[in-house]
């Protein structure tokens, strides 16, 4: 294959891969815009295995306990054993994870991508073949750096998500006394370290310590900026990654003169920047502010004490509100997946639905732990997706809701996010359930008694408490409902 | 304990103090129950469906009284005709009573309900607080009253509620003013509303507006500034220039108007008069007044306690005992709301109640403690309307926010784009043409990645987020590129790098098309 028919190649899955993100604009072209990314993917590998850059032979000779097996292997031999072993277990991981696990698949994948860029730009480094000089040369070595520095942050900080999300590390933010001195210290270190760097490459001189001490640096940067940063923060933090791997693409692509590698790093970084600042929105924090870290572990707790009593209510009660209304509203929170509810919710949706009820779901952007992760697991339970609404699309109509029900959600629906100014919530959007006639909220228990509610929707006039297990409250009012 | 329902020997009185279901529920918290014999007659609750939730039935008035520990009735005791003898000397000593009692009232009463050493406990004080409402009876009562108002309202009133547009012709709906929209008014709004009928309401109360507006109907203005809410929830006498301006918007509306429902009460206090015997004259032919407060003289100059007469060619209609009129519906929530003082009586479960002086809810219901009055309560410290938040909090804060930084916002505003301006002056000042030519393109495609991303819809974003893995392991082209080297370390580095990659590939594209298989419509 010629060099201008591996770019035409490259263009053409470039396109495939704008129209594979733009085909997730809605649901009836989602599936279509995946098979485009599979497509470009697919054109992009082989025309660069055609094109010439893998070839022939590679004398690999590996010294194993002093022993050297010297042994001429195929390249080609190389490559499939790899794309083999790796697409195996990528499609194992795939095809068993569980939607609730999804965050952590993401963040364990972000970290791969990382680790391929720190691989690739040592490659890159220690190819001896590139002949450049002048400024170009040190732009190339540049490349090289911020390549590697880009792709470690986000190996080290993925692989803490992942530990943090799969709750093999706790949720809290680990506060360092002095970590934003910490921080710029590493930060000036890196700068310091590229300057040796590009000395060191100029001179001819042993350039590798600089690169592998940066390495260690921005391995640290990574694990310590995700370990500050607090449990209720992590959608952003994935989101965030999710932009770095875009980046570290980006750079290798500088590095490699590959403009699709280029394009493809700058449309998945922006994406990830795009869903980060939604995030945010949502939860109405600063982006520079989360990064910081120290936030996202209280959630609830601090507001103001919340005077008032709580009105209980079975699940018989619930039922026969259910059954009284026309026009339901049901707003889940992660709650509702750890209680494993979603199922039995979809039944008595379905139910009602066949009795005639306008049925809805109300879906805060934060409802899961990641960006969308709610309406992935409704989806799992086969919630149809024209039900399942946003929160700007539903909030203006809860004057005609009569029953909204609360399944394992808290922050989400707290009206003091609205009216005091002093909640550590305040300001963030939530969806205003307490508008519409009647609000019942599943809980599993109300611990702080009487007094001293972070959520003064619980006191509310409207509101009706029913206490206990999601799953198990649900499923009794769904009994409920069928007899 | 035992728990004795007598039979209400009030003129005219319907309802009865527990229903079958409710007293089901009470026997679960360890009573018994005792009801006489065709007490339930007027609420159409037969002898034998209290049989069947398992209460006794006693025919003898006098054997109830005395074998029962607790009596609960309706209205507060008074003089039995039949046995010629007073309800409270039928109480046995150290009995507990739950009742209306209306202390303020009735101070005769309470000296002789003193006398006989018992604990009373009136339905009618229970405090105004939200943990209190399940057993508010006072305004499950009104809720009643202000439904059958309307109802009495359409048997008087010749036409239709609703406007039609028939064969015939054009039917105007009826106008109706609710004046006072307290529990009684706002239900009265909503009956009224769901017959069809364009329905205003004044109240002296301002935070009472958005209650009335989100109930469709229309909330009189008062071009005059004065807070009308006292303590508890309830409305205040006001100045006698509000009250003057209140008239002349009563007389205006009297002339439009076609039914008049009032419902304002004074705790305390005679019922203010706010339809005056000209406003009534005004009225169109066949008009219809429902006094609510008739019982406390009435807020119209010419109605007639208990009765139903027709002044001016208006129908003025004073009954005092609406809830009676609704007996079945009356006695469950009455019934309801004992259950649920009982319930707050008896914590334990164990049939044994505690008065417990110490709780807010039952102190204030506690009208006599053993034989000593315990009359009035003292003030409550929840007010059922919220004081209004003073603002100064948030503005503070805000202040403080904006002294933080330094930079004036102007500044703050530009810094950004002063920034990137000055990266990309000195990055094109340096950089050589190969490089430009790369970053035009990432430029480029960053701005397509901005503007393809923001239609992503929200419920895709976690696909999205799949798919733009899989898509950002494009880096396994840096690895393939660099895997024909003659350097080992460097294949077996590139090597690896394929490898991690390829799981992305391949895991990223595949847990995409699950998700996206799940989504269904």
């Amino acid at each position: 294959m010629s060099h201008s028919l591996v770019t035409m190649s490259y263009i053409v899955a470039a396109i495939l891969f704008i129209l594979s993100l733009s085909g997730l604009s809605n649901q009836e072209t989602s599936r279509k815009g995946n098979y485009f990314g599979m497509l470009g993917m697919a054109i992009a590998i082989i025309a660069t295995i055609l094109g010439g850059s893998v070839s022939g032979q590679s004398a690999l000779e590996i010294t194993v306990f002093g022993t050297a097996l010297s042994g001429s292997f195929t390249v080609y031999g190389i490559l499939i054993v790899a794309l083999l072993i790796g697409g195996s277990i990528g499609a194992r991981a795939a095809l068993k994870v569980e939607m609730t696990q999804m965050p952590e698949l993401v963040a364990i994948m972000h970290s791969l991508v990382g680790m391929a860029a720190v691989l690739v730009g040592y490659a890159n480094f220690m190819d001896s073949t590139i002949t450049i000089t002048g400024v170009e040369k040190t732009i190339h070595e540049l490349e090289i750096y911020i390549g590697i520095l880009i792709g470690a942050v986000t190996f080290s900080g993925s692989v803490i998500a992942f530990g943090k999300l799969s709750e093999k590390i706790s949720g809290k933010p680990l506060l360092l006394p002095g970590r934003h001195w910490f921080n710029l210290c590493l930060l000036i270190a890196t700068f310091v370290l590229g300057s040796v760097f590009l000395q060191q490459t100029e001179l001819g001189g042993n350039a590798l310590i600089p690169l592998a001490i940066m390495t260690a640096i921005a391995l640290i940067f990574g694990v310590h900026m995700v370990m500050a940063i607090g449990g209720a923060d992590m959608p952003v933090v994935i989101s965030m990654l999710n932009s770095y791997s875009g980046w570290a693409a980006a750079a290798t692509g500088f590095m490699l003169s590959n403009d699709l590698l280029i394009v493809t790093g700058a449309l998945v970084g922006s994406s990830g920047a795009i869903l980060s600042y939604i995030m945010c929105r949502a939860m109405n924090r600063n982006f520079i502010s989360v990064i910081a870290g120290g936030f996202g572990s209280a959630s609830g707790g601090v507001a103001a004490a919340i005077e008032g009593d709580v009105q209980p209510i079975d699940a018989e009660e619930t039922a026969k509100l259910l059954q009284a209304a026309k026009n339901i509203m049901i707003i889940p929170g992660y709650g509702m997946a750890v209680a494993q509810a979603q199922h039995t919710v979809y039944e008595i949706t379905k139910l009602l639905r066949d009795k005639g009820k306008k049925v809805r779901f109300g879906i805060h952007p934060v409802a899961g732990r990641m960006p969308g992760h709610m309406n992935v697991l409704l989806a799992e339970a086969k919630v149809p997706y024209d039900i399942v609404f946003e929160m700007d699309e539903i909030n203006d109509d809860f004057a005609n809701v009569d029953v909204s029900i609360v399944i394992g959600a808290n922050d989400i629906v707290n009206p003091s996010a609205l009216n005091d100014p002093n909640s550590p919530i305040a300001g963030m959007p939530v969806i205003e359930c307490w508008k519409g006639e009647t609000t019942i909220v599943l809980k599993r228990s109300m611990a702080s008694g009487y007094a001293g509610v972070g959520n003064p929707l619980f006191v509310l006039e409207n509101t009706r408490m029913l206490f206990g297990d999601a799953n198990t409250t649900m499923q009794a009012v769904l009994k409920v409902l069928k007899g | 304990m035992k728990i004795g329902i007598p039979k209400e020997i009030h003129q005219g009185e319907m309802r009865v103090a527990t229903t079958p279901e409710a007293a089901a529920q009470i026997m679960k918290l360890g009573f018994s129950v005792s009801v006489e014999s065709g007490a339930g007659l007027g609420a159409n609750i037969s002898d034998e469906a209290y049989k069947e939730a398992g209460v006794e039935i006693v025919t003898d008035t006098k054997t109830l009284w005395k074998q029962s520990d607790i009596i609960m009735k309706v209205r507060a005791p008074e003089h039995n005709l039949k046995l010629a003898l007073e309800e409270t000397d039928l109480l046995s000593s150290g009995a507990c009573l739950i009742s209306f009692i209306w202390p303020a009232q009735n101070e005769a009463l309470m000296q002789k309900l003193a006398a006989r050493h018992v604990t009373v406990l009136a339905m009618d004080s229970v405090p105004r607080m939200s943990r209190a409402q399940k057993l508010d009876a006072l305004s499950s009562m009104a809720n009643i009253a202000g439904y059958r108002a309307i109802v009495e309202a359409a048997q008087y009133f010749g036409r239709f509620f609703t406007g039609q547009i028939t064969a015939a012709g054009k039917i105007p709906p009826a106008k109706v003013l609710v004046i006072g929209a307290g529990v009684a008014g706002l239900a009265a709004i909503g009956t009224a509303k769901g017959m069809g009928a364009i329905v205003r309401s004044f109240d002296t109360r301002p935070e009472v507006k958005e209650q009335i507006e989100s109930m469709d109907a229309e909330f009189l203005m008062l071009d005059f500034k004065e807070e009308g809410g006292g303590t508890g929830g309830y409305a205040k006498t006001m100045s006698k220039e509000f009250i003057d301006a209140e008239m002349a918007l009563f007389a205006e509306q009297a002339k439009e108007v076609d039914i008049i429902v009032t419902t304002a009460l004074i705790p305390g206090r005679p019922a203010p008069k706010l339809i005056t015997a000209a406003m009534v004259e005004s009225m169109k032919a066949g008009s219809v007044i429902v006094d609510l407060a008739a019982e406390q003289g009435g807020n119209c100059e010419l109605t007639e306690k208990d009765q139903v007469v027709v002044k001016h060619d208006v129908t003025l209609i004073g009954y005092t005992n609406l809830p009676s009129r609704l007996a079945n519906q009356s006695s469950q929530l009455y019934a309801t709301n004992l259950r649920h003082l009982l319930t707050e009586l008896t914590p334990e479960k164990n049939g044994v109640i505690n008065v417990n002086m110490d709780d807010e809810v039952i102190r204030g219901t506690t009208v006599i403690k053993e034989g000593n009055i315990t009359w009035p309560p003292p003030a409550p410290k929840l007010s059922a309307a919220a004081a209004p938040q003073t603002e100064a909090p948030a503005y503070q804060s805000v202040v403080a926010q904006q002294k933080k930084s330094l930079l004036p916002p102007a500044v703050k505003q530009l810094l950004p784009a002063m920034i990137a301006g000055l990266i990309l002056f000195s990055l094109g000042a340096v950089a050589p043409e190969s490089f430009m030519a790369h970053f035009t393109v990432f430029v480029l495609a960053c701005f397509v990645g901005y503007q393809v991303i923001w239609n992503v819809s929200h419920s895709l974003h976690t696909p999205l987020m799949s798919v733009t893995n899989a898509i950002s392991s494009i880096i396994v082209i840096g690895a393939l590129v660099q895997i024909s080297t003659t350097n080992s370390t460097v294949t077996i580095l590139a090597g690896v790098a394929i490898l991690l990659a390829s799981i992305n590939i391949v895991g990223g594209f595949l847990v995409t098309r699950r998700m996206l298989e799940m989504f269904r419509k």
